[in-house]
Formats: C-alpha cells, structure tokens, sequence
C-alpha cells in the first residue's frame, strides 16, 4: 500500500489547518453560506436537509486495517455509529457537527487519509478495481497509476473551479470493475502489439440526466505520458465546458456534440504541451510503484485441503465460497468479498464494531488489506485457502457472511426519498423487497448473475442505467411510480439499458422484476446470464413478460 | 480598491498609479495605447494564444472572474505565463477572494484587485501550502521534485 511521506503529510495537515481556518470564519459569521459552500465541498462536507454529511476520500478504495479502526472511531465519536460505502468507493458520515469536523480531518490526517476532493466541481477522488494486485490477468497495478493522478489532482490550481465535478476511473485488466465507461476519463492500461504498456483513453461517460458510454479518444497512449494528457483534456473541458446550464456542464455533453472535434482539441492541446515537464519522473513513478510490491505470499500449491473438507462439510460455506470468493493469481490464495448487502438492510451501510471486525480479519489473515468496491461491498484482497473456513466464521460473527456477490439481491440503490430532498421515490424500500423474493439462497443461484440498480430520481445516483435491470423511480401527479430498464451493463461490455414502457405502482414493482426473471428462466440457454439472454432475444419478448401481450 | 502584487509568496499593496487600460474590443477597434504603462483586458472566453503578437505589447494583462466558480481564467493565465512566455504583470478581476488566492498565484497570476478584501486573509491564504503536487505556471518546486534524490529543492 502507498505509505504517506514527509510531504505527503505535511500537504494533508496544511490542508486541515486551513479547513480549521475556513470553518472558524464561517462559525464567526466571516464567511456567508454561499462562499463557504465551495469550500467545505473540496474538503467533502456536504450540507443535507437536516445535518451536514462528510465524505472521506478512500483513494481507489484501498484502506489498510489500521485506517478502517480509524473510520470506525470516527463513527462512535463524531457519528451515530456506522457509516456508509458509496458507489465510488468512498465512506459517508452522516450525522457530524460542523465544528467538528476539523477534528475529523485532523483524525483522518494521523491515518494518512482526507477528504480532499470528493466533492465540488473539481476531479473527484480516483478510483479503480478493487481486486488490483490480486486479481488474474492484470497487466500492472492500476493503484500505481491512481495515486499518480491522486497526487497530480490535490488541489490541482487549474482545475479546481470546472464547469462540473470530474471522476476519473482506472483499471488495468479486461474484466473492468471500476465501471470505466461510465466515467467522465476512463483509463484502461494494457499492452500493445509491441509488448509496451499504454492506456486507452475514454472521456465522456456518465450516468445522470443523460447517460453516455464513453468514447475512446486515444487508442493507445505511452504508460509515461499521462499526466500530460490528462492535462489537455481538464484544459480543453475547462475552457469549452458549457457553464450556463448545470445540466448540460458534464464533459459528456462537450464530447457528445461532436467526438472528433474533441479528440482533435484534446491532440492539438496536448502537441504544444511541455510533456517532460507535466508528466511525472521515471524516479517518482518507480518510487510509488515500490510501495505496491506484492505482499509476502507463502509458497503455496493451488489447492487446498482444509478448504476441501470444509466445503463438504458445510452447506453455508460452500454456498458463500462459491458465490462470494473470487480466484487469485498466487496459488492457494482467494480474493473474497464482504457483502454490505445483508437482505432487509439499506446497502452500503456498516457499523463501527462491523467495522473494528473487518480491520480484525485483514489483520490476521489479508495482509492487513482491505477494499471498497464501487458496487458497495467490501472485499478482502489476499486470503489463504487455507483460512478461509476461519475467515468465513469471523465474518458471520459479525453480521457479515451474506453470500449474494453479483446475485439478484447484491442491488446498488442510492438513498431515495427516504433520505434525500432530490428523490421523487423511495428507493431503499423497493431494494428490501427485491431482495426479500431472492432471499432463498437456492432461487437466487438458480438465477445467477444479475445486477439489478435501483435510483430515486433522474439523478441516476443508484446507476439504473448500467443495471441488467434498472429501476428509476418518478413521481406521478404525487404517487411513486417505477419505470424499469433493461439490458443495461457498466461492466467491459458497457450499455445502456432500454426504458421498457409504462412504470409500476410500488406495489407493482417487485412482481413486475419476478416477471422478468421468470420469463429468462424459461428463455435461457445452459450457462446464459440474464443480460446476455436478454442481449440475445432482443427487448419485445420481455416487455411482453412485462405487459402482457394485450399491451400492443 | 486595493491591489496586490505579489512576488516570491510575498504580498504587498500596489501603490503605483493604474496603467491605462485597454479592452480586447477596444483594441479590435482600432483603439492603441499613447504613452505610459498599458494594459489589456480579456474576458475568459477568448483563447489567449491567439493573441500572442497583442499581449506581447501590453506591460500587464487582466483577466476575468465573473464569479469564482468560473474557473477560466486559470487556463488562459497559464497558457500566458507556460506557453507564451508572458512576462509582464498578469492580474485577477472580478470575484477574487483569498481562498482562491493560491490557485492564481500558482497558475501564474501575480497581482490580484481585492476590492475591499481583507489584505492580511490574502497573506495567510497564499502562505497556507508548504508543499505542492503539481507544476503549474509559477516557480514553486512540486513535490515530486523535491524528493528526488540529491534534490537541492528539498
């Protein structure tokens, strides 16, 4: 894991102290709202309807044992107990007092941690895939190249003050878990004919209002070129993003109007660029990439005895093997995943002692590593088959052995009009009751992957628009009302799901995803995913499942 | 009105009488400076680097904050000072306030009009950073450099 130096520490407690200055001017009457308001959103503190939420920055989602005890400290003390995993790996408080949030930074700062940046119109905290430096068939660690652009980022002066936020993702497999297409930049790092590591560049994506796929702008970009190039994008955003319009301000909206012109912009922006004075020194690069040497792995052979035996002789633990582990590239080694996802309770969500138990666990049996993933799990990067049964037991002592990874009721939903004053639908009741029908571990196998998003308003916050089933609540002449999309993907295979027709009553709406579920279970080839069944036959047979065939 | 000029991190009050000021639009028009020290106002939505051969003429350029969130201005100041060289006086205008202070210093701003802005909150504001990641359009050493071995920077 990257290890905080001198400078590094020294930048995150200067920033505090002037956080500490900023929030002294705002509590003297000093400062108005409105000007504090940019402020406190750099450092992630958000003002809600009824309290203040602060956003801590878990740069692509890489937390030591130690960080996450601090976290949950920082619940007891200052929060109500818990705290909230978002879909950019990131965790939310969101009960602090504003007073004390100086404090909190300067908490997070003794953990080399922040919250720089994961708020305001400015490039947001980075993110990238959570099994980086475990998983098989990565090319490098993409958290190199994350905390390159962390740092090149931290109150970035000219780009701090964008026509709207910016998020960059990075992955450096094929499989893409950091839902890069659906970034504003997406890198993906990958080795060309000539055996050299470059990026693909993708500007444009997005959710929201209007969701884009990113468009790739560079098919190949030099591995040591990239800050240069970001360079140019953030400045051709920056001088030609529309200001006018909140709506209309994404980079999605520029690139959209006419791709080539942008990818001409960005080129010709980037040609004038002082490239070896932008892009960081081979010395500096090496110097982070030490600190993600791999851990030391034990000698191991791939199989493992003990996890044998215990998966025959027992069911539970077979099932939350099966469902919730993931292969490792060093033999006898597994990646496992915590689901935040236990059913009948708002995704994402976890408590300090849950919190404390998780620290435990990394302590003792992954190297003390831990990841957030942008799906609102946690996972468990390098653990030996060898202890899995133990790490298994620890996990369902605290609350924390839900086998549902990938499965029906793992659903993303954003907090909906339970919580948020944008929300035209509640979102998090309509989660509970989906995953109750999928609750009996047997259906939701049989079912298999299915990754069903749930939003509160157009805002797209529980990003519907990737969901293989997308639910995006609207209110209609005052009642909630659910239109469903389908065949929608924020994976490798990027898309954007089809509005089906008419939505659902909330009383509606579960029925309704049984329909469509039931009819891919009858429709399906041996082995056939319901997104690929779905790419397959194409959208009339479900909207007839949906609606009946009387519905045209 | 007060203004700032600022020179190796150090604020001090401008006290020079203002030069004669020009806008783009007035200089489109035909207008040309007589004698004395001139500038050049440009609003934030030109391209600076076309305009090289004009500002080349000017002894000091000032550029626009309509509000503060309308970051702009930074780009044009940094292509002024990295990309054409420009050494004359670039100046903030508009909704300058101190937290945003480091950011144009950095990008290559050196004088900022504060209006009725508080002339020590400016001083503590750009002396807030020890230590930057990045280089911009100002002469700080970025970290990375700094911890190059051997680096005389640190």
């Amino acid at each position: 894991m990257y290890r905080y130096d001198e400078f590094d520490d020294t930048f995150v407690r200067e920033r505090v102290a002037e956080f500490r200055g900023q929030v002294a001017r705002r509590l003297s009457g000093d400062l108005t709202e409105e000007q504090f308001k940019p402020l406190r959103l750099m450092n992630g503190l958000y003002l809600q309807l009824h309290a203040y939420m602060l956003r801590v920055a878990i740069p692509y989602g890489t937390l030591s044992a130690r960080q996450l005890r601090q976290l949950a400290m920082i619940a007891r003390k200052y929060d109500k107990g818990y705290g909230h995993f978002t879909t950019r790996q990131n965790i939310q408080y969101n009960w602090p007092a504003l007073i004390d949030v100086p404090d909190i930074l300067s908490d997070l700062a003794d953990v080399e941690m922040h919250a720089i940046q994961t708020s305001g119109n400015c490039i947001r905290n980075v993110t990238s895939d959570p099994y980086a430096g475990a998983a098989t068939g990565e090319v490098d660690d993409p958290r190199v190249w994350s905390e390159v652009i962390r740092q090149w980022s931290s109150l970035h002066p000219e780009f701090s003050f964008l026509p709207r936020k910016f998020k960059i993702a990075v992955t450096a497999s094929d499989e893409d878990r950091a839902a890069i297409k659906v970034h504003d930049i997406g890198l993906r790092l990958y080795r060309n004919e000539e055996g050299d590591r470059g990026f693909e560049v993708l500007v444009g994506g997005g959710l929201g209002r209007t969701p884009f796929i990113a468009e790739t702008i560079r098919a190949f970009l030099p591995e040591r070129r990239l800050l240069s190039y970001l360079e140019a994008i953030m400045r051709v955003y920056n001088r030609h993003g529309r200001r006018d319009n909140k709506y209309k301000a994404r980079v999605k909206i520029l690139v959209s109007v006419d791709p080539d012109d942008f990818r001409r912009q960005v080129e010709k922006e980037w040609e004038k660029s002082d490239k070896d004075r932008l892009d960081a020194p081979l010395e500096e690069l090496l110097r982070i990439r030490r600190h993600f040497a791999p851990p030391n792995f034990e000698m191991l052979t791939q199989d493992s005895a003990a996890l044998n035996d215990a998966r025959r002789d027992n069911e539970e633990f077979n099932r939350w093997i099966s469902v919730n582990s993931r292969a490792h590239r060093q033999p006898g080694y597994a990646i496992v995943n915590i689901s935040l996802k236990p059913i009948g309770k708002p995704p994402g969500d976890i408590s300090a002692d849950q919190m404390d138990a998780v620290a435990d666990i990394a302590g003792r049996f992954s190297f003390d590593e831990i990841r957030a993933t942008h799906e609102q799990n946690l996972c468990l990067p390098h653990v030996k088959k060898d202890d899995l049964f133990a790490v298994w037991r620890a996990l369902d002592g605290a609350g924390l052995a839900t086998a549902n990874i990938g499965l029906a009721s793992d659903i993303i939903a954003c907090p909906g009009l339970d919580y948020c004053d944008l929300a035209n639908a509640r979102s998090i009741p309509i989660a509970e009751r989906i995953a109750e029908r999928f609750a009996d571990p047997r259906k939701a196998a049989d079912v298999g992957e299915l990754k069903i998003k749930i939003s509160g308003c157009i805002n797209a916050c529980g990003h519907h628009h990737v969901g293989h089933i997308g639910i995006l609540g609207v209110d209609k002449k005052g009642e909630e009302f659910y239109q469903i999309t389908l065949g929608g993907s924020g994976a490798e295979d990027a898309s954007i799901g089809a509005i089906t027709g008419r939505g659902f009553s909330s009383s509606e709406v579960v029925d309704a995803v049984d329909r469509l579920v039931d009819f891919y279970k009858d429709s399906r080839k041996p082995g056939e995913r319901f997104l690929d069944a779905y790419r397959r036959l194409g959208a009339e047979p479900f909207k007839e499942a949906l609606y009946g065939e009387t519905s045209h | 009105m007060a203004r700032l000029r600022i020179k190796d991190g150090r604020a001090a009050v401008d006290d020079r009488a203002k030069g004669q000021e020009i806008t783009l639009d007035a200089w489109r028009d035909g207008v040309r400076p007589e004698a004395g020290r001139f500038e050049l106002s440009i609003p934030n939505t030109e391209d600076v680097e076309a305009l090289a051969a004009v500002v080349s003429r000017f002894d000091a350029v000032i550029l626009d904050f309509p509000t503060f969130q309308d970051g702009r201005a930074y780009s044009q100041a940094r292509t002024l000072r990295e990309r054409l060289a420009f050494k004359g006086e670039i100046r903030a205008r508009g909704d300058v306030l101190c937290d945003q202070a480091l950011f144009m210093i950095r990008c290559g701003f050196d004088a900022l009009d504060i209006g009725d802005g508080d002339i020590e909150g400016f001083r503590r504001a750009l002396n807030a950073y020890s230590a930057v990641y990045q280089p911009a359009g100002d002469d700080m050493t970025p970290i990375r450099m700094r911890r190059l071995p051997n680096s005389v920077a640190a």
